[in-house]
């Protein structure tokens, strides 16, 4: 009986049967744990499986449509952001809230009362104090637009500790950071455990769960799974609960025998505005049932370089991309406009990074979206919509895209299934090249594997297929060759089954001599 | 250029500039939050109707109006009206979210219509077209600052023989200034038309914000209107929307001053300036003019003069986004409505 009383006023916050849908999908159901003190809770589960939305309601984001909350042993109602500060609760979301054109400092006193009449001095003396508790390094006079991903970050979890958190959220804190910045989160995130704070992250990466988390709560599909102490599971059997099922951990490569030289890049150098060479002299083959990694850190150059063929940026003089097609003969691309090397009857699919920015108009159905690569052919002044209405239902089917209507904007799908609407639209193209840059980021592992399958199937079809990835491990298993930028310069083309992992690696961080 | 027409130039100007600096403010306020409110030329011209309405029956009550209380009812009438026009733009783009820019133009076009059908019935009321007229409270909004207005010969002239709204507006400028920049209201105030949902997280009541500026916005805006009526035009009205071409210019100028009311004070007044070369430029100069751009009449010249005050905005405008300072650059959501739970 003591020791029930005890796990009580350790208990932070509990949830009970908390349920929450967006129109008809339902992103919570009957969703009931809880979050201690003195500890840090991993929330793990797939993309969609509504980790954040439980999390936005203890942040006053979001409403509830049912269950409760109780904090600190007591019922609560949290119907906006100020009533969840009030509780001690603070969320750092995986976007950033902060305003662009205001000073670090001015974004941690958004919108409190004013203690004192000097209050910005105050503010700074206090916010200094809580920087030497737990180790922050802050400049508090830069701007935010000046900052790097890591300080918005740091500004974010001391906005939060400033206005008096016990309980702090953090979602995909590590998705953004350097391995040394994420050394750097995890200790203040000890140091703050230390100090009695409830620590959640929201996270679908297991190595870290492993290393920094003392529990584990698992939800699949908006509904909770189970909570297990760290100490005593694994990532097998977390991988289990997450997924519902065990799944092969290789990916799939194919030999294809039959290969053409589809594209010839030679000398192929952009200048960006600021006048840096982000494409410095970039020469390589690209054959027809391959799979052509891209590997490099991020910036190195990879979206210049496929931007750059597609059309959407201007190459320099010299520069040279020629295609080679089985039916339409030999064309040189640079010079170009992206819908000129469409109209030439040209084959090259597009996925691009920023999914609801480039690839799709988020406020459109899957429908819509899928015509707007297909209105062309039409005939006559109007639309036709009954095919790429088809399209979609194709997509929808085979793709398994879990959305309540073809018409459903597509900016309120889940990241997945907005990625499966675009990957799947390029591929009904029926491309013969096939460039993807970050196809499977912010994916949860069986979304991720569906679409390595899509690209597989189209490397046997005898699609050439450019890959850009972040993810060594994925990149080396699914590669037939790798091509390794860096500094926008290729700094070596390897073998996919021959190639090491170090090798790739110091390759991506060491320009080679004379190179 | 005679001395006395350069005066007369400036004097123009400044009167000219006072009209579209209230107009300025008031925007910029709204405009902070978020809120591109394109009504403010049919507020302003709400704001001249019921100031002249108020006036009108309180001078044809009384036989010998007193001119604090003809400042008093003008005042109120004035602001009671443009903060319930304010307060319905805010019911349309913030609780019901529709579309900014249509609810802005049918605002002006709504304020204009009612400005315009009041003021022909006061005109008939009066006797007639150019019979209305409400001296004594025109006469109390004309009164300079004391002493300074008399005393010192031109100079008074030059700065201080204007109606004392002259002097409010240009310490409401300074004001509103200190108040984005200074305090922890405007701070809040910035962020809510920056990003809104950020502030939402950080615990500021956005919609409250809102209604706040557009409602106090529309109300500054509309003391312009009365200036205009009261001031400018001496206390007449005619159907000619003349304050509605000055509320565009006002909305102009609020970009032309980068949002900051500061630079209004001077800015206000150079749209002035261009706003009146056409009556002031001297003959030499404008035949030179005509010559060059091979213009015909002179009454042609005239309307390519009065573009100049637009001419300047869009260079501005070039000028400020060629320089990509992100100070400079409009609140980031303007223009956007509000909903806490769009994903």
């Amino acid at each position: 009986m003591e020791r029930f009383d005890d796990m009580d006023n350790n208990c932070a916050i509990q949830l009970k049967n908390i349920t929450k849908s967006f129109g008809s999908v339902k992103a919570n159901q009957h969703v009931s744990f809880d979050i201690r003190k003195h500890e840090v809770l991993a929330i793990l589960g797939e993309n969609g499986s509504g980790k954040t939305t439980v999390m936005n309601m203890l942040a006053g984001i979001y409403y509830p449509d049912e269950g409760e909350i109780f904090v600190n042993g007591k019922q609560v109602t949290i119907k906006d952001p100020k009533d969840a500060f009030d509780l001690g609760i603070g969320m750092i979301h995986q976007h950033y809230k902060l305003i662009d054109v205001f000073t670090a400092l001015e974004n941690i006193v958004l919108g409190l009362e004013p203690e004192e009449k000097n209050d910005m001095a105050a503010a700074r003396k206090k916010v200094n104090d809580i920087c030497e508790r737990y180790g922050f390094e802050i400049d508090l006079d830069m701007k935010v637009y000046d900052m790097t991903v890591s300080q918005k970050q740091t500004l974010e979890i001391i906005k939060v500790l400033y206005r008096g958190a016990d309980i702090l959220i953090l979602d995909e804190p590590t998705a953004v950071l350097t391995p040394q910045e994420i050394t750097k989160l995890f200790a203040i995130l000890k140091n703050m455990r230390r100090d009695g704070k409830a620590i959640v992250i929201i996270t679908h990466k297991l190595n870290e769960v492993m290393e920094i988390s003392d529990r584990v709560t698992i939800l699949r599909k908006g509904e909770y799974i189970g909570t297990v102490n760290t100490s005593e599971t694994n990532e097998n059997e977390l991988t289990e609960m997450m997924v519902g099922e065990k799944i092969v951990l290789d990916i799939a490569r194919d030999f294809v025998e039959e290969k053409h030289k589809r594209l010839e890049v030679k000398h192929l150098t952009v200048i960006n505005k600021d006048g840096k060479r982000v494409v410095d002299d970039v020469t390589f083959d690209l054959f027809s049932g391959e799979v052509l990694g891209i590997a490099g850190i991020s910036g190195s150059g990879q979206k210049e370089l496929l931007e750059a063929i597609m059309g959407l940026q201007k190459p320099e003089e010299g520069s040279s991309v020629v295609y080679y097609s089985t039916a339409h003969g030999v064309h040189e691309l640079v010079g170009l406009s992206t819908r000129e090397i469409i109209s030439h009857g040209l084959h090259l699919a597009f996925v691009p990074e920023d999914r609801l920015g480039m690839g799709l108009v988020g406020n459109m159905g899957m429908t819509d979206n899928v015509m707007l690569k297909r209105y062309r052919k039409g005939k006559g002044p109007f639309l036709h919509r009954s095919q790429p209405q088809q399209m979609a239902v194709k997509i929808r089917d085979e793709l398994e895209v879990d959305t309540p209507s073809l018409d459903y904007p597509v900016r309120r799908l889940s990241g997945g299934n907005v990625q499966k609407v675009l990957v799947g639209r390029e591929i009904n193209n029926k491309p013969t090249v096939l460039m993807t840059a970050y196809a499977v980021r912010g994916l949860d592992i069986n979304t991720s594997y569906a679409i390595y399958n899509l690209l597989n199937e189209q490397k046997k079809r005898g699609v050439a297929v450019v890959y850009v990835g972040e993810d060594l491990d994925v990149l080396m298993a699914l590669s037939d060759r790798i091509l390794v930028l860096c500094n926008g310069r290729v700094n070596g083309i390897l073998d996919g089954r021959t190639a090491v992992k170090e090798e790739v690696g110091l390759l991506m961080t060491h320009l080679k001599e004379g190179n | 250029m005679t001395g006395q027409s350069l005066l007369a130039w400036i004097s123009a100007a400044i009167t000219f500039g006072t009209v579209i600096m209230f107009g300025c403010i008031g925007e910029t306020l709204n405009e902070k939050a978020g809120g591109l409110n394109l009504g403010t030329p049919g507020v302003m011209m709400l704001g001249g109707i019921a100031s002249l309405a108020g006036a009108f029956f309180y001078e044809n009550v009384v036989t010998a109006p007193n001119p604090l209380i003809c400042v008093i009812i003008s005042l109120l009438c004035c602001l009671l009206a443009c903060s319930l026009a304010g307060l319905l733009y805010g019911f349309f783009t913030i609780t019901l979210r529709a579309n900014q820019n249509v609810t802005g133009l049918t605002l002006t076009m709504i304020g204009t219509g009612i400005a315009n059908f009041f003021g022909g019935s006061l005109v008939k009321l009066s006797g007639g077209v150019g019979q209305i007229n409400v001296a004594a409270t025109s006469r109390a909004f004309k009164v300079g600052i004391p002493v300074l207005s008399t005393k010192l010969g031109i100079v008074s002239k030059l700065l201080f023989d204007y109606g004392w709204l002259t002097y409010v507006v240009l310490a409401m400028a300074f004001r509103m200034q200190y108040f984005f920049n200074k305090t922890r209201t405007g701070l809040n105030l910035r962020a809510v038309g920056e990003n809104p949902a950020t502030a939402d997280a950080a615990g500021i009541n956005v919609t409250k914000y809102k209604y706040a500026a557009c409602t106090i916005g529309s109300a500054i805006a509309g003391i312009g209107g009365l200036y205009y009526v009261m001031d400018y035009v001496k206390g007449t009205w005619s159907n000619d929307s003349g304050i509605e071409a000055l509320g565009w210019l006002a909305v102009a100028l609020v970009i032309f001053t980068s949002w900051k009311p500061a630079n209004a004070t001077w800015g206000a007044y150079l749209f002035g300036f261009c706003y009146w070369v056409y009556l002031y430029i001297p003959g030499s100069i404008s035949n030179v003019l005509m010559k060059l751009f091979k213009v015909q009449r002179s009454t042609y010249m005239q309307n390519l003069y009065k573009m100049i005050p637009y001419l300047v905005t869009i260079v501005v405008l070039i000028l400020v986004s060629s320089r990509k300072k992100r100070e400079n650059q409009a609140p980031a959501s303007l223009g956007i409505s509000y909903f806490r739970e769009d994903r």
